[in-house]
């Protein structure tokens, strides 16, 4: 593809804190390249606020290669941007044309407050994992991984659970903000291998449990999680854990 | 956590309006095969037997209560969890996806539904209503049949009907594919086959039950 030059009007949330009400900020930018990731262009703005002596725009990023789950930035309407399956930081600039308006803002949810700008607090996360999202393995030495056998299939869609990365956008994008495409993968990736076993009717009533508490919203299967989801995790997940959550509290155990 | 507090959960209003849904979605089923004995040109006949035995079976009767009890549920457990659900982002988007991530009627079942309940008044006044209150303490039941004919020349209530039944086919649409994955069955296996037989419910029933009224309206039923 051609590379090009363009410049752009960028709309930036801009909030002190949670607790400060946050507004619109107007930024032009100029001379942006076509070949810029989307966060590369943020930079660019950031070098020159900082030049002119006024504050930067906070954003959260890390590995930039579409694999840590940091970038969380809501573009134009949509989470990580127009790309399917893409994150903020592999989004790149050779989508927009000279002269275009792009509104940026950080995920809305009130369990993700903001910290800075575009920078929500994403630990609620953590504290659902934290839940429920672990196994129990014996010390010692580490077994013979063939000593037992997976199912193929089973250990596929495992796999492609566990290829969330937890970036909030399935949150971001749901009408409800809700977290079930999140924590369906976070129990799918366990509940289908051998190992997940022990723990997995806690696992998903604890896991349900914390999501609650965390406050947010119910799933009402609409499925704008799935379309912006930069994992592709599939709604599949999301009834596998109705599943596991039926099947935890309505077998017969004590309870 | 025991059984019953998980009704609680946001998993277990879930299943709530899933499960109630499911049973008002076979009522429909019945209800539609009932009504549509107006289709055999026979004066009615065949309609006012079905329509006799509905109205005074013990069991039938029985279920209705049932049924009465399951549709308050779905529609307060539904309202509630609209009014939660929205509660939950204090600062909205600027800027919207729309219909690029999710068809406009999955985000819209309460409003759909609210267009729904708002038929079913009207349309429980002007025939169960009346209906049961003669059974009770009236002169025995009703002329259902007379009763469909006459009010369907009013051209409003046709139209009325009409508008209910596309509200009722959109809120379907979503309904029925979201009953089942909420029971978990959306799988790979068998989501494309609910997706087909829910589209399918979603346009045939609708349509059976707005041809009724149209139908009076147009004298094509006699």
């Amino acid at each position: 593809m051609e590379h090009y030059k363009m410049n752009l009007t960028l709309k930036v949330w801009r909030q002190k804190s949670k607790d400060f009400k946050g507004h619109f900020e107007t930024f032009k930018v100029s001379d942006i390249s076509s070949e810029m990731s989307f966060l590369e262009m943020f930079d660019v703005l950031n070098e020159k606020l900082v030049a002119e002596g006024k504050e930067p725009v906070a954003f959260d990023h890390d590995c930039r290669e579409g694999i840590c789950g940091m970038c969380s930035m809501y573009i134009n309407g949509r989470a990580h941007g127009p790309w399917h399956e893409t994150t903020t930081c592999q989004l790149h600039m050779r989508e927009y044309k000279d002269g275009d308006t792009i509104v940026v803002e950080p995920w809305r949810a009130n369990s993700f407050p903001v910290i800075r700008d575009l920078v929500v607090d994403r630990s609620a996360f953590d504290r659902i994992i934290a839940a429920g999202g672990y196994i129990s393995v014996n010390t010692g030495n580490a077994q013979d991984a063939n000593a037992l056998p997976i199912d193929k299939q089973k250990a596929d869609e495992s796999f492609a659970a566990a290829t969330c990365i937890g970036c909030g956008a399935c949150v971001a994008a749901c009408p409800n903000t809700s977290a079930m495409l999140f924590v369906s993968a976070k129990v799918s990736h366990l509940a289908l291998l051998p190992q997940g076993d022990p723990e997995r009717k806690t696992r998903a009533t604890n896991m349900i449990h914390q999501m609650d508490t965390e406050g947010f919203g119910s799933c009402t299967n609409i499925g704008a999680c799935e379309a912006e989801c930069p994992k592709g995790i599939s709604l599949e997940n999301i009834a596998r854990l109705n599943r596991e959550y039926i099947g935890a509290v309505f077998s017969g155990s004590k309870d | 956590m025991n059984w019953k507090q998980s009704f609680s959960t946001s998993i277990g209003k879930k299943l709530q309006m899933s499960l109630t849904g499911l049973f008002l979605i076979t009522f429909l089923l019945v209800h539609c095969y009932i009504n549509a004995q107006i289709f055999y040109q026979d004066g009615g006949t065949r309609f006012k037997e079905a329509a006799h035995f509905m109205g005074t079976n013990f069991v039938i009767r029985t279920v209705e209560i049932g049924l009465f009890a399951f549709l308050i549920l779905h529609i307060v457990q539904g309202l509630l969890l609209w009014a939660k659900n929205r509660s939950r982002r204090s600062v909205g988007y600027a800027v919207s996806a729309g219909n690029k991530t999710s068809p406009w009627y999955s985000r819209s079942m309460a409003l759909l539904g609210t267009l729904v309940l708002l038929f079913l008044i009207l349309h429980l006044s002007k025939f169960w209503a009346p209906n049961r209150y003669s059974m009770t303490f009236g002169s025995g039941e009703l002329d259902l049949y007379a009763m469909m004919r006459d009010e369907f020349q009013t051209t409003w209530v046709v139209v009325v009907y009409v508008l209910g039944c596309i509200a009722l086919g959109w809120h379907l649409v979503h309904g029925f594919y979201s009953a089942f994955q909420t029971l978990g069955l959306g799988t790979h296996k068998y989501k494309g086959m609910i997706k087909a037989i829910g589209v399918a419910f979603s346009i045939v029933v609708p349509v059976i039950f707005a041809l009724m009224p149209v139908s009076f309206y147009m004298h094509w039923v006699s």
